[in-house]
C-alpha cells in the first residue's frame, strides 16, 4: 500500500463522523505523461504547463470551450467595431487573484503589454502580432484596438499564452502560479505530482472538486498498472494504446476516444540535400502507408491526415488520396529525382510511443523504395536542441498539438525550413479575414498546397485516448486545446 | 602439474555436459541465423501482429507482426557478439595487467589495483549511460561499457593466480637458472592459470548477455531494427496482457543461455581445477 493510500484512507476516517456515508468524493488524481517544467503559461510552450493550468488557475478574457468554440472568461461580453479593428471588452466585476488582490482592466493591459513586448519571453509572440494597443477606459471596460481585422483574434486571446497575470506575482508565476481560475497551486513535489484545491473566493460557479493531484507517470506500462489499482482514476491522455481494449471491457472505467489538434508528422529538413527536392519528399510520402502505421504504432487509433489539418474542422479536406500508398509510383519518382538505389538517411525519434514505434515502421516501409534511415531516438531535450532549434536533422515524427497552427509552415525560423512564398502569402491572406466562406475556401488551397509540396509528409491525427474511472464526470472529451479542464468534474456517486 | 582431462571425466560431468549442450544449440542458432531464419525481421507484417504460437509461427508474433522465434536467433547474435568481445576487451587489457602487478608487485602492484578497485566501484550500468551519452546508443558502446567493467575482474583475478605461483618452487627454479620476469610470466605463470582464466571468462560472458539485456532494455543497446532481446522483453512489457509470449520467449531465450553458460562454467571447473579434482 502506497503513502497516498494510507494518506487518503486515514482522510477518509478521519471524516466519517462528520460527512454522511453517502456524500460523493471531491478528490481526484489523474495522470499525466510529461512534467511541466515550470507552471506560467505566459512563458512556455509546453504543453504539459497548459494541461495543468488551463482553466483551472490561469483564465484570460475569452476561453476555448470543450468543443472548441470561444467562451467568454474573464470578459464578460465584448463588442466589435464595424471596421473590425477595435474590441471593448467588458469584464466580470469583483474578480480576485489567489493572493487577494483585486482583478481589473489594468492587469488586462499589463498582461497584453507583456506579453507581446519586445523582451517578452512568450512563446506565441504571434497571437498578439495584430494588437496595436491596450487601453483601459475604466477598471471594468478594455479597449484593444488592433493594426489590421484579424479573424482569428478572440479565439488568439482564449490560448494559454494569454491569460491575464496580475504585475504584482508575474514574476514568480513559473513556481507560484497566481490566477483567477476555480483553483490554486496547493503544492507541487518536483518529479511527482502536482496538487491543486478548490478556490473558495471564486467569481464563477465553483469548482465541484475539493482538490485534484496530477500524478506523473511517463511509462506506459506504470500508466496502465497505476489505474487498475485505483491509484489513478483518470488519464485524460491515456499512453499505452495497446491495453485501452482491455479497459474498454472493464466496466470500472470508461473509454472515451476523442480528437485533439495534434497533427502527427514526419518532418524532413526541406532545405538539406536531398528533401530540398520535391520529388524526393513526395516519394517518401507515397512509400508511406499510413493505415499500416496506425495500426501498428497506434493500435488502430487515430485518422489519417493527408495535410495539415485536423480532420474535425469544418474547413477540413481529405487529401490522403493525394499521397497514397503506392510503392511503384515513390520509386518512380525517386528515380526521376536522381536516386534510383535511394540512399542513406537519419530518423531522428522522440520518446513518445508514437514516434518510436512509428518510426520503426516507417523505416521498414522506407526500406522497400531503398532509402536507409537510420533511426536514432533523442530525449525531449535533446529532440528541441538538435532537431527544433539548431535544425540538425534529416527526418523525425512529432505531433503538433497547438490548436490553429497551419502558419507554422509559412514560419522562416520552423524546423522545417520550407520556404515557400505563395504558402506564406495565403497564410497572411487567411489572419486578415474573419471566419467566412472566403477563409474556408483560402484554408483549402493552403492545405492542397502542403498536400502537393509535401513539406512534411502528413501521417495521422493523434487521438485523445481518455480512460477514466466510470463515475466520474465532466471530463473533456476531445481536446481542442491543451487541458485538462476540472471546472465541471465530479464523482457521480 | 598435469592437464589430462580424458574424454571419459568430460562426459562423466553432468554440468559440463548440459552448458556444452546449451552454449552449442545457441551457438548453432546464432551462426544459422545467418544464412537461415524462418521468417524474415525487417519486413513487418502488422495484419498479422500479436498472434500467439502455432504451426506457422512457433513462439508467436510480436507487436510488428514479426516472426519471434526468428527475432530470437537473429537476437541471439547481439548478445553473443557484444558478451564475446567484451571479454575479449576485459581479458585482453585486465589479464595483462593483473599478471604485471604480480610480477613487479610494489608500487607498481598497489598502483594497478586501486586504479582497479576505482573501476570496478563504478556501476557498468552508469558508466554505459555515461559512454551513450557521448558517443549515441549502439551495440558498439555497450561492449565497450561492459568491455571497461570486465576489466578489473580479470585483473584480479591473474594477479591473485599470478602470485600464488610466483612463490612456488618451480619457479623459484626458473629465476635460479636467470629467467626475466616476462619469460617467467609467459612460460610459466600463464599455463597454470590458464584454467583459472578460462573459467572466469565463461562466466563474464554469461554476465555479458545479462549485462547486454538490460542495456538493450533501457534502450542503450543495439538500435532498431536490429533485434536484440533485452529490447524484445521491453517492448513486451506494456502488451504482457494481450501477449505474454512476447516477454516469455526472449525471457527464456537469456534464461537458458546464462544457465548454460553457468553449468558450462561449473563443470569446467570441476574438470580444470586441480584442487577440486583431487578431492573427489
Amino acid at each position: 500500500m502506497n503513502i497516498w493510500k494510507v494518506f487518503l484512507f486515514g482522510t477518509a476516517i478521519a471524516l466519517l463522523p462528520s460527512a454522511t456515508s453517502f456524500a460523493a468524493k471531491t478528490d481526484l488524481v489523474l495522470g499525466i505523461v510529461l512534467e511541466p517544467p515550470h507552471l506560467d503559461p505566459t512563458a512556455g510552450a509546453a504543453a504539459a504547463i497548459d494541461e495543468i493550468v488551463y482553466a483551472n488557475i490561469f483564465e484570460g478574457l475569452t476561453r476555448i470551450g470543450p468543443k472548441g468554440d470561444v467562451l467568454p472568461a474573464l470578459a464578460e461580453s465584448w463588442t466589435k467595431s464595424d471596421d473590425g479593428k477595435v474590441y471593448t471588452f467588458k469584464l466580470h466585476k469583483d474578480v480576485k487573484f489567489h493572493d487577494g488582490t483585486t482583478f481589473d482592466a489594468g492587469d488586462v493591459k499589463f498582461s497584453l503589454d507583456r506579453a507581446r513586448n519586445e523582451k517578452s519571453t512568450n512563446a506565441q509572440k504571434g497571437l498578439f502580432a495584430a494588437i496595436d494597443t491596450v487601453e483601459s477606459v475604466d477598471p471594468l471596460t478594455v479597449k484593444v484596438t488592433l493594426r489590421q481585422p484579424s479573424g482569428d483574434f478572440l479565439y488568439n486571446m482564449a490560448w494559454g499564452d494569454a491569460v491575464i497575470v496580475a504585475p504584482e506575482s508575474a514574476d514568480t508565476n513559473k513556481d507560484k502560479p497566481v490566477g483567477t481560475g476555480p483553483f490554486k497551486l496547493e503544492n507541487w513535489a518536483k518529479g511527482s505530482q502536482i496538487v491543486i484545491a478548490k478556490n473558495p473566493d471564486y467569481w464563477g460557479s465553483p469548482a465541484q472538486l475539493n482538490k485534484a493531484t496530477f500524478r506523473i507517470i511517463p511509462d506506459p506500462a506504470a500508466a496502465t498498472a497505476a489505474l487498475l489499482a485505483g491509484d489513478v482514476q483518470a488519464f485524460p491522455v491515456f499512453p499505452s494504446y495497446e491495453t485501452i481494449a482491455q479497459f474498454q471491457a472493464d466496466p470500472r472505467f470508461k473509454v472515451v476516444i476523442g480528437t485533439t489538434e495534434g497533427e502527427t508528422v514526419m518532418g524532413m529538413n526541406n532545405k538539406k540535400p536531398p528533401f530540398d527536392n520535391v520529388k524526393v519528399r513526395q516519394a517518401i510520402a507515397h512509400a508511406i502507408d499510413r493505415k499500416t502505421v496506425i495500426d501498428g504504432a497506434m493500435f488502430g487509433f487515430g485518422t489519417p491526415i493527408g495535410s495539415f489539418f485536423p480532420p474535425h474542422h469544418p474547413a477540413y479536406l481529405d487529401l490522403t488520396a493525394e499521397t497514397a500508398y503506392d510503392s511503384a509510383l515513390a520509386k518512380k519518382l525517386l528515380t526521376e529525382a536522381g536516386y534510383p538505389e535511394g540512399f542513406k538517411t537519419t530518423l531522428k525519434l522522440p520518446p513518445p510511443t508514437y514516434a518510436r514505434r512509428g518510426g520503426e515502421i516507417i523505416a521498414a516501409q522506407l526500406r522497400d523504395i531503398g532509402i536507409e534511415a537510420e533511426i536514432i531516438p533523442v530525449e525531449w531535450a535533446q529532440w528541441l536542441d538538435q532537431v527544433f532549434k539548431n535544425k540538425n536533422y534529416d527526418m523525425t515524427i512529432v505531433s503538433h498539438t497547438e490548436p490553429n497552427d497551419l502558419n507554422i509552415f509559412a514560419r522562416d525560423d520552423y524546423y522545417f525550413n520550407y520556404d515557400s512564398p505563395p504558402f506564406k502569402a495565403m497564410i497572411k491572406e487567411i489572419e486578415a479575414i474573419s471566419d467566412g466562406p472566403e477563409r474556408t475556401e483560402l484554408y483549402r488551397q493552403a492545405q492542397k498546397l502542403l498536400a502537393a509540396d509535401e513539406p512534411a509528409v502528413f501521417l495521422f491525427q493523434l487521438p485523445k485516448t481518455g480512460v477514466w474511472d466510470a463515475k466520474i464526470e465532466g471530463l473533456w472529451e476531445n481536446g481542442p486545446i491543451q487541458a485538462n479542464d476540472l471546472t465541471a468534474v465530479k464523482w457521480t456517486d | 602439474m598435469k592437464r589430462a582431462t580424458s574424454t571419459k571425466s568430460l562426459i562423466a560431468n553432468r554440468s559440463f555436459l548440459i552448458g556444452a549442450t546449451i552454449t552449442l544449440i545457441i551457438g548453432v542458432m546464432a551462426g544459422l541465423s545467418f544464412a537461415w531464419t524462418p521468417y524474415s525481421v525487417s519486413t513487418l507484417d502488422i495484419v498479422a501482429k500479436l498472434k500467439p504460437p502455432s504451426i506457422s509461427h512457433w513462439l508467436g508474433t510480436d507487436h510488428f507482426g514479426r516472426d519471434i522465434l526468428s527475432m530470437i536467433m537473429i537476437g541471439s547474435r547481439a548478445s553473443i557478439f557484444v558478451a564475446f568481445v567484451s571479454v575479449a576487451i576485459g581479458a585482453g587489457i585486465g589479464i595483462p595487467l593483473g599478471l604485471w602487478a604480480a610480477a613487479r608487485g610494489g608500487l607498481v602492484d598497489e598502483m594497478l589495483m586501486r586504479f582497479n578497485d576505482l573501476i570496478f566501484a563504478f556501476p557498468a550500468l552508469l558508466s554505459a549511460v555515461m559512454i551513450t551519452a557521448i558517443f549515441g546508443p549502439g551495440a558498439i558502446n555497450a561492449i565497450i561499457a561492459i568491455g571497461i567493467f570486465n576489466i578489473p575482474v580479470f585483473a584480479r583475478v591473474a594477479r591473485g593466480a599470478a602470485l600464488a605461483l610466483w612463490v612456488r618452487e618451480f619457479v623459484l627454479a626458473a629465476r635460479a637458472i636467470g629467467k626475466g620476469e616476462g619469460r617467467i610470466t609467459i612460460d610459466h605463470i600463464l599455463p597454470n592459470m590458464a584454467n583459472i582464466l578460462i573459467i572466469q571468462g565463461t562466466i563474464q560472458f554469461s554476465l555479458g548477455i545479462l549485462a547486454e539485456a538490460g542495456l538493450s532494455y533501457v534502450g542503450l543497446g543495439a538500435q532498431p531494427p536490429m533485434p536484440s532481446w533485452g529490447r524484445m522483453l521491453f517492448e513486451a512489457q506494456t502488451m504482457i496482457g494481450l501477449a505474454p509470449h512476447m516477454a516469455l520467449f526472449p525471457g527464456l531465450a537469456i534464461v537458458v543461455t546464462v544457465l548454460g553458460l553457468n553449468l558450462l562454467g561449473d563443470g569446467l571447473r570441476d574438470l580444470l581445477d586441480p584442487k577440486l579434482r583431487y578431492m573427489r
